[in-house]
C-alpha cells in the first residue's frame, strides 16, 4: 500500500512539472510583447527594459523555468508586477474561496447523486427511475453558467431569497454559507445528474454479480446488501471520475466566480491574463494544476484503500 | 418427514431470441436427512432449479408454474422479508463458481461474521465459530487468514470457504452446486467425507449437484437425472446406478470416465447435443439422440414408476421392452 502511494505521488510531481513547462512554452509563444501591453504604447525603451528585467523576461526560457521551480519549492512565486505584493499571498487570499466553492459543489452533488443512483438502480425500470433518468440527462446537458444566470435571476433578483453577488462577510460564517448556495448549486447540478447515472450503471452491474447473490442467499439485511456489499464496489468508478473531474470543476468555478462576482482563483486568473500579470498567472495555474493532480492522486489512493485488489497488484 | 417438495415446477428465461424453457414440469421431494444428487449435462437446468428453490432467479426468469414447498411453506409465494427468515437459517447454499462467490472488497472474516448476524452472541464467539469452521474444511492457519480478502485465496480454498459458510448456519437443507469442481481429487474425497460427517452431525438434508457420477454414488441416497430441463429418471442411487431405465441415464453411465475399464484413445460420448430450449421439439425430449427410439417417441412420455424407489420418463417402460 505504502509503495503504491509513493509511486502515485512521484507520478503526481512529474505531471506538475510537465504541465508547468508546457504552460511556460505556451505563454511565451503568444504573439505580442508582454511588456508593451502592460506599459501601454507610450512607454520608453528604458522603462520596458527595467520591467523586463524585474519580471525575468530577459533570461532564456529554460532559465526562466528553472528559476520558477526553484523559487516555487520555497513558496516564492514572485511578486505582482503592479502592486509588488508576493504572489503567494495574493493567491492564498483567493484560494480559500475557490476551494470552499469546489468542496461545497462536489459534496452536495456527490451525496445526492450517489443516493439517486442507488435509488434508480433499486427501482430500475419503474416510473421513478425513468423520471430520474430524464432529469439526470437534462442536468448533465445544462451548462453551469446557464444555471448560474437563471438561478441568479430567479432566486436573487425575482424572489430575493438569496444574495446575488460576493462571497459574504468574512467574519460571518452564516453569511458566507448563504453566499455559497447559488454558485455551488450551479456548479454541482450537472454533477448530480452525472454521478447518479454513473452510480446507477455500476450498481446494476454489481448487483447482478454472483457475490451479491451469495449475500442474499444468506438472508443478509437488504441495507447491508445494498450499502456494504454492493455500493462499496459500485462507488469506485465514481471516485475516479470525481478526481479527474476536478479540472472541469475548476473551470466551472471560474464561470461561477465571474457571474456571482465572487473572489477566487478563477477571477484572479482572468484578471491577470487581461493585464498580462505573468507572475500571478503562473502562480495561479501552478496551483490549479496542483489541485487537479492532488485530487486525481487522492482518488486513486482512496480507490486503492477501498479495493484491496488494486493496492496489492501494483 | 418431507423437507422440500417441488411440484410441477416450470421456469422460463426471456431472451432476445425468444422464451427459453429452462425447466419443465419438474417434481421431486427431499426427505429429512437424505442426500439427493442431481446429474445432467451442462445447460440442463441444474442451477436454475436451485435458484428457484432459494427464490433468487435471474431478473429475466419467470417461474411460470409450480409450487416449492419448504417446511410447509410455498416459497414461490413468500415476500422478500419472509424469504429472509428462511435463507441462511433453514436453507443455505454453496454456489457453483468459487471465484466469484465472495465479495472482493470485504475480508473473509467480515463475510463469515456477517452471515451470523442473527445470533445474539458476542463478536468474539462469532469469530471463533468462523475460525472453527475454516479449520473443519481444512484451511490452514485460519486465525490469521480471517483478515484476508478473497483474492488472496486459491480457487480450491475459496470453494472450501464457501462450504464452511454454508455449513456454519447449520441449515436443515444444504444446497451444493458442484461444490468440488475446483478441488483436486484428494481434497474432493476429504471434503465429501467432511460433508457426510457434518450432515450426520447437524442432521440436514443435502441437494447435491455434480457432474461427477462417482461422487454422487459415494455420497448420495437418491439421484435425479436431468436432461434439457426435465427430470428423466429419479430413484435410489443403488437402483439407478445398477439398473438405469432411461436411455439417457444409460448413455450417461456408458460415457462416465470413472466406469470405463479399458484404456481407449477416444472417450465415448453421447452423439448430438442438447436440443434448443427456445424452440422445443415435440415428443420425447431425448429422441434426437436416443438409440432406442420407437415410433411413439414423437409423443411425450409420462413419468413411469418402475419400482417403489425408481421412476423414469420413457415410452419403452410402458411398451414392456426395457
Ligand atoms: N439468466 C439467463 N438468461 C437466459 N438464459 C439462461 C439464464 N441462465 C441460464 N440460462 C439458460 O438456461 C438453461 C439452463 O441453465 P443452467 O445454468 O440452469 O444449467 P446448468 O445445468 O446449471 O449448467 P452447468 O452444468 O453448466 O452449470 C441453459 O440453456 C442456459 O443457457
Ligand atoms: S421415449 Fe423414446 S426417444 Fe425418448 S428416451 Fe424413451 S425410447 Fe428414447
Ligand atoms: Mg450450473
Amino acid at each position: 500500500m505504502l509503495g503504491y502511494i509513493i509511486k502515485r505521488l512521484s507520478l503526481a510531481v512529474l505531471i506538475i512539472v510537465f504541465a508547468i513547462t508546457l504552460l511556460f512554452v505556451m505563454i511565451h509563444s503568444i504573439p505580442g510583447d508582454p511588456v508593451s501591453t502592460m506599459l501601454g504604447p507610450r512607454a520608453t525603451p528604458e522603462l520596458k527594459a527595467s520591467l523586463e528585467e524585474r519580471m525575468g523576461l530577459n533570461e532564456p526560457l529554460p532559465v526562466q523555468i528553472a528559476y520558477f521551480f526553484t523559487n516555487a519549492i520555497t513558496g516564492n512565486l514572485g511578486t505582482d508586477v503592479f502592486t509588488n505584493r508576493p504572489v503567494t499571498s495574493i493567491i492564498g487570499e483567493q484560494l480559500s474561496y475557490t476551494l470552499m466553492l469546489i468542496f461545497a459543489s462536489i459534496s452536495w452533488s456527490a451525496l445526492l447523486g450517489i443516493f439517486l443512483g442507488c435509488y434508480s438502480a433499486i427501482k430500475r425500470n419503474t416510473i421513478s427511475d425513468k423520471i430520474l433518468a430524464v432529469l439526470s440527462v437534462s442536468f448533465i446537458a445544462t451548462p453551469s453558467f446557464v444555471v448560474s444566470l437563471y438561478s441568479l435571476l430567479f432566486f436573487s433578483v425575482y424572489l430575493g431569497w438569496l444574495p446575488a453577488i460576493g462571497a459574504g462577510d468574512s467574519d460571518d460564517l452564516w453569511d458566507q454559507l448563504i453566499h455559497l448556495v447559488l454558485p455551488a448549486f450551479s456548479i454541482g447540478l450537472s454533477w448530480v445528474g452525472y454521478i447518479a447515472r454513473l452510480v446507477r450503471a455500476s450498481m446494476l452491474e454489481i448487483m447482478s454479480e454472483n457475490h451479491i447473490r451469495t449475500a442474499r442467499a444468506f438472508g443478509l439485511p437488504r441495507r447491508w446488501v445494498i450499502y456494504r456489499y454492493a455500493l462499496r464496489l459500485a462507488i469506485l468508478p465514481t471516485i475516479t471520475v470525481i478526481g479527474v473531474g476536478m479540472g472541469f470543476l475548476l473551470s466551472a468555478a471560474v464561470f461561477a466566480e465571474i457571474v456571482f462576482s465572487r473572489p477566487g482563483l478563477g477571477k484572479l486568473v482572468i484578471d491577470s491574463i487581461t493585464t498580462r500579470n505573468y507572475p500571478v498567472v503562473m502562480g495561479s495555474v501552478l496551483l490549479s494544476t496542483i489541485i487537479f493532480v492532488v485530487s486525481t492522486t487522492l482518488s486513486d489512493i482512496i480507490n486503492a484503500m477501498l479495493d484491496p485488489r488494486i493496492g496489492r497488484q501494483l | 418427514m418431507t423437507i422440500l417438495d417441488v411440484r410441477n415446477l416450470s421456469v422460463d428465461y426471456e431472451t432476445e431470441q425468444g422464451t427459453l424453457r429452462a425447466l419443465r414440469d419438474v417434481s421431486f421431494t427431499i426427505e429429512d436427512n437424505k442426500i439427493v444428487g442431481v446429474v445432467g449435462e451442462s445447460g440442463c437446468g441444474k442451477s436454475t432449479l436451485i435458484s428457484s428453490i432459494i427464490n433468487l432467479l435471474a431478473n429475466n426468469a419467470v417461474l411460470s408454474s409450480g409450487e416449492i414447498i419448504f417446511q410447509g411453506k410455498d416459497i414461490v409465494r413468500l415476500s422478500e422479508d419472509e424469504m429472509r427468515d428462511i435463507l441462511g437459517v433453514g436453507v443455505s447454499i454453496i454456489f457453483q463458481d468459487p471465484m466469484q462467490t465472495h465479495n472482493p472488497v470485504l475480508t473473509v472474516g467480515r463475510q463469515m461474521m456477517d452471515i451470523q448476524y442473527r445470533d445474539k452472541t458476542s463478536k468474539e464467539k462469532k469469530k471463533e465459530a468462523a475460525i472453527d469452521m475454516l479449520r473443519v474444511v481444512g484451511i490452514p492457519d485460519p486465525e490469521s487468514r480471517l483478515s484476508q480478502y478473497p483474492h488472496e485465496f486459491s480457487g480450491g480454498m475459496r470453494q472450501r470457504i464457501a462450504i464452511a459458510m454454508a455449513l456454519m448456519v447449520k441449515p436443515s437443507l444444504l444446497i451444493a452446486d458442484e461444490p468440488t469442481t475446483a478441488l483436486d481429487a484428494t481434497l474432493e474425497v476429504q471434503i465429501i467425507e467432511k460433508l457426510r460427517e457434518l450432515q450426520g452431525k447437524i442432521n440436514c438434508s443435502i441437494l447435491f449437484i455434480s457432474h461427477h457420477l462417482g461422487v454422487i454414488a459415494e455420497l448420495c441416497d437418491e439421484v435425479i437425472v436431468m436432461y434439457a430441463g426435465e427430470i428423466v429418471e429419479h430413484g435410489d442411487v443403488r437402483d439407478v446406478f445398477h439398473n438405469a431405465r432411461h436411455p439417457y441415464t444409460q448413455a450417461l453411465f456408458a460415457c462416465d470416465p470413472g466406469r470405463i475399464k479399458e484404456k481407449s484413445k477416444n472417450l465415448p460420448t453421447i452423439k448430438g447435443s442438447i436440443p434448443n430450449l427456445i424452440d422445443l421439439p415435440s415428443g420425447c425430449i431425448f429422441k434426437h439422440r436416443c438409440t432406442q427410439r420407437i415410433s411413439v417417441c414423437d409423443t411425450s412420455p409420462a413419468m413411469h414408476r418402475v419400482s417403489e424407489k425408481q421412476q423414469a420418463k420413457c415410452h419403452l417402460l410402458t411398451q414392456g421392452k426395457n
